[in-house]
């Protein structure tokens, strides 16, 4: 194989497993959240201004990392630099 | 596929370029500025009022009443800021009902200069409202130790606001048109429908979080219930 092929391979299956793996551990979290917050709001219903913004804070912390994941497959996929980087070799050769 | 609005290029001089995140950028400001500059133009303090004051007043008292609920003391001083970038993300992401229309907040460009706008207006505020010394004796808390920690939180969070917004905005766009090419027929509407929703969350936890870095630096304390 040559290292187009090499890079390409090694692209698509990082960036899958990239998104694959990186959404598990935000997933779990999530549900854990919403879960608790459910209940606290279920237990406190005049405190529910405050538990919903601080679920939503919350929820946009642990969900930047499973964005971080998309970002860096989405970068693996269209904008891939080890893949510019041989195309910009092969053309010079 | 394009990754984001900046590859859509309109006009190239040399090295200056018009790209669609710049035009799109302008509209939206200048849509904003003549929509503010056209409601306030007769408002009224009697009970006749145009419906688009009503509007108005609805999301100044809004956020003016979200901000002051994170405990900052004088919701008037940071409403012009918070509610500036409020109102610019929300409307980027309310725009997408306009067929043609790119997001610009869909460029990480856009993201990161609205993120850094937070970064140095947070010390700005935190400055202002406890002066040099007591500003940076923050960053010494608890202890001397936690001097590198916190500088790399400040960064830190820069970053995890930028990349956020831009993640979910482009998201949003890249999902649209993967699913235009798969089944073009239904299913992209109800996923425009489901990034309207994510882009007002997204700009009320952008707007929120920077409210929350404010009132961190400001030391702001909760006033007692009731």
């Amino acid at each position: 194989m040559d290292s187009m092929t090499l890079i390409a391979i090694a692209s698509i299956v990082a960036s899958g497993l990239t998104i694959a793996l990186g959404s598990i551990g935000p997933a779990l979290g999530e549900g854990r959240v919403v879960a608790t917050a459910l209940s606290s709001l279920a237990q406190q219903p005049d405190a529910a201004t405050t538990i919903t913004r601080t679920l939503f804070v919350g929820l946009a912390m642990i969900e930047s990392i499973a964005i971080y994941c998309f970002v860096v497959s989405m970068i693996l996929i269209f904008a891939n630099p080890f893949w510019s980087h041989a195309i910009a070799q092969a053309a010079g050769r | 596929m394009r990754l984001s609005p900046d590859e859509i290029i309109y006009w190239q001089h040399g090295f200056l370029k018009l790209n669609a995140t710049i035009a799109y950028t302008w509209g939206l400001m200048f849509v904003l500025a003549l929509g503010s500059k056209l409601v306030t133009r007769k408002l009224s303090t009697g009970l006749q009022r145009s419906r688009w004051q009503n509007l108005l007043e609805i999301i100044v008292t809004g956020i003016n009443q979200q901000i002051a609920e994170v405990g900052l003391r004088r919701p008037q001083k940071y409403l012009g800021f918070l509610g500036s970038l409020f109102l610019f993300v929300a409307m980027a992401s309310l725009f997408t009902i306009v067929p043609g229309y790119e997001p610009p907040t869909g460029s990480l460009s856009t993201t990161t200069a609205l993120a850094i706008c937070v970064f140095v207006a947070v010390p700005l505020f935190g400055i202002e409202e406890q002066g040099l010394g007591g500003y940076l004796r923050d960053y010494l808390k608890p202890t001397v130790i936690m001097l590198p920690f916190n500088i790399i939180s400040e960064l830190s969070r820069t970053l995890a606001l930028a990349v956020r917004l831009f993640g979910n905005m482009m998201s949003g766009t890249l999902i649209l048109a993967i699913l235009l090419t798969i089944t073009p027929f239904i299913f992209p509407i109800a996923m425009s429908a489901l990034g309207l929703l994510t882009g007002m969350v997204q700009a009320y936890i952008f707007s929120i979080l920077a409210t929350v870095y404010i009132a961190a630096a400001t030391r702001a304390r909760k006033p007692a219930p009731g």
